[in-house]
């Protein structure tokens, strides 16, 4: 029992920790990827090419003025962001990042914080109840952009909620169970040797339909471009948060992230295999190795344009060398390799993300209803049903 | 630990329900609902039914409680004017409610047979495999006619709507 509670709270540091680095660099990762797609350079001045600015970012928010405008349901706006950035964290709890690993003293443990028999119905419940963060965020400011957004927002995640469960349900079909570290597991193993049995690529029904569903919904969910109606600058000023400043507004921008890893991890966990490789065992164990190595002769070969630039490379060079290193030790290959396969292709997915929001334009919000009734619907629910019958036929 | 929980968190349930009645604002009445379908969820986990649990928070703490402020935030209801109470409602209104519950508990324990005491976690069957067997097999009936009565209101609220537009 002693044992349980240690390891678990050392668990939650640790997840609690690489979570909110990766929710305050994720933020920057988004700065400079779209403004490389722009032609830009994007955060360059914070310590090298910008590295420091999620830094200076939190200092920034952290020392602005509080605002408290006089007209606002005083309760109530500081309620919400406080509902919707608790709700936002407490989703990773549940999510595994590898298979069992042997620990000190003969012991084993999982890599996650916990792991429940409800897991996938735990995280549609969280994802259900983050809406009143928004609404509630919208009504109480009193202002009439604000509440257009919440208003917005509510009708967009009540209508996404419905392909997203659908497109959920398949591969729970698949794997049936509920529990992400079932799902997981029965991901694992190759088609004739060296077809992943994710289920995007296999099945009585190939998921990828499903996958596809599940992401567009999880765009809608999460208030990103192309469907970030409930906060549309060029009509609502900034929706649902105009009237928030200072660290409530930081709330709101933390869980907007948040939200996005949790949707990646959830997506990767259902169709992507979670820490499944890509290649059967003895050869998937060198690949993070042979990734590092390639991204320090990225640097090494790489012209340095700026004069600053002579002294990152090297580093940077260095770095990427002690991390191929410390995945070619074969002890802790054990611990990291999981955790890579699942960190690249949650990372991947976020990436996607980023991308998405850095090409496609706005919908209109008409049109954002008609999508989800008139087409994800009916896709998700004609793929629930050709993955029920495909089961039904040839699984049992 | 159960039994501790158990105290908190039906006394949370009780006392949104009664903050539920008493508020003015329709959000605040609303939001106390919340607390009430939330603190519920907790119950049926702590008695070992995961599954329910997370069926009522999705569909009541989420779905319909989400309708219902969606609508409250529309319409934007202003908070409620206590109007002229009764002098009758004033005097005996607290007196008579006592006296109901009192009867109501009294039939209760008349009607309803001895129960044995409740163990915390102790009754297995509340998982989604459970749930599903017992619905598709004991219950089939009973759900299906419930499917129909839903479908049935589904229709008449989609004909009730395309009346109004014409």
């Amino acid at each position: 029992m002693t044992f349980f509670i240690v390891i678990t709270l050392i668990k939650m540091a640790i997840v609690f920790g690489v979570f909110m680095t990766t929710l305050a660099y994720l933020q920057w990762v988004e700065r400079k990827v779209l403004a490389h797609i722009q032609s830009r350079t994007g955060p360059l001045r914070v310590g090298p090419h910008g590295l420091m600015q999620p830094l200076a970012d939190v200092l920034k928010l952290l020392t602005k003025e509080d605002l408290l405008p006089p007209y606002v349901n005083k309760f109530f706006f500081l309620l919400a962001p406080f509902i919707a950035v608790s709700l936002a964290l407490i989703s990773i709890a549940i999510i595994p990042f590898g298979p069992a690993v042997p620990i000190f003293g003969g012991r084993s443990t999982y890599l996650q914080i916990t792991d429940l028999n409800v897991g996938i119905l735990f995280i549609l419940a969280i994802s259900a109840v983050s809406v009143y963060g928004i609404a509630l965020a919208g009504w109480s400011s009193n202002n009439k952009y604000s509440l257009i957004g919440g208003l917005r927002s509510s009708a967009q995640m009540i209508s996404y909620e419905l392909p997203l469960t659908l497109a959920i349900v398949a591969p729970l079909l698949m794997a049936n169970t509920l529990s992400f570290r079932g799902i997981v597991d029965s991901q694992g193993g190759y088609v004739l040797g060296f077809i992943p049995r994710w289920s995007i690529f296999q099945g009585p029904f190939p998921q990828i339909f499903g996958f596809l569903i599940f992401m567009i919904a999880g765009f809608a969910e999460t208030n990103r471009i192309p469907f970030d109606l409930p906060e549309a600058e060029n009509e609502l000023v900034a929706g649902f948060h105009t009237e928030y400043s200072s660290m409530k507004f930081a709330c709101f921008f933390m869980s907007e992230y948040a939200n996005m890893v949790t949707i990646t991890c959830v997506a990767t966990l259902l169709f992507l295999g979670g820490w499944q490789p890509l290649f059967p065992a003895p050869y998937s164990n060198w690949i993070p190795t042979l990734a590092f190595l390639g991204a320090a002769l990225l640097f090494i070969v790489a012209i340095p344009r700026r004069k600053w630039d002579r002294f990152t490379y090297p580093v940077f060079t260095l770095v990427m060398v002690v991390l191929a290193a410390i995945f070619a030790v074969p002890f802790l290959q054990t611990y990291l390799v999981p955790i890579f396969w699942f960190a690249s292709k949650a990372g991947f997915l976020l990436f996607t993300y980023i991308w998405v929001r850095g090409t496609l334009p706005r919908f209109r919000y008409d049109q954002l209803m008609h999508f989800a009734w008139t087409f994800l619907f009916p896709c998700a629910l004609v793929n629930l049903l050709l993955t029920a019958f495909g089961v039904s036929i040839f699984d049992k | 630990m159960d039994t501790f929980l158990f105290i908190l968190f039906a006394t949370i349930s009780v006392v949104c329900a009664f903050n539920l009645v008493l508020q003015t604002h329709p959000i605040s009445s609303a939001l106390s609902l919340i607390g009430v379908m939330g603190s519920l969820a907790v119950l049926y986990l702590l008695l070992g039914a995961e599954f329910i649990a997370m069926a009522q928070m999705i569909v009541y703490g989420g779905a319909v409680m989400v309708l219902f402020i969606f609508v409250i935030m529309l319409l934007n209801a202003g908070a409620e004017k206590s109007g002229g109470k009764s002098w009758f409602a004033q005097i005996l209104g607290l007196p008579l409610l006592s006296a109901f519950v009192a009867v109501l508990a009294f039939i209760i324990r008349m009607v309803l047979p001895a129960t044995s005491p409740v163990q915390f976690g102790s009754w297995v069957g509340g998982t989604a495999a459970d749930v599903g067997k017992a619905i598709f097999t004991t219950y089939l009936l009973p759900f299906e006619i419930i499917s129909v009565l839903i479908l049935i209101a589904l229709l008449g609220a989609v004909v009730l709507a395309k009346k109004e537009i014409e």
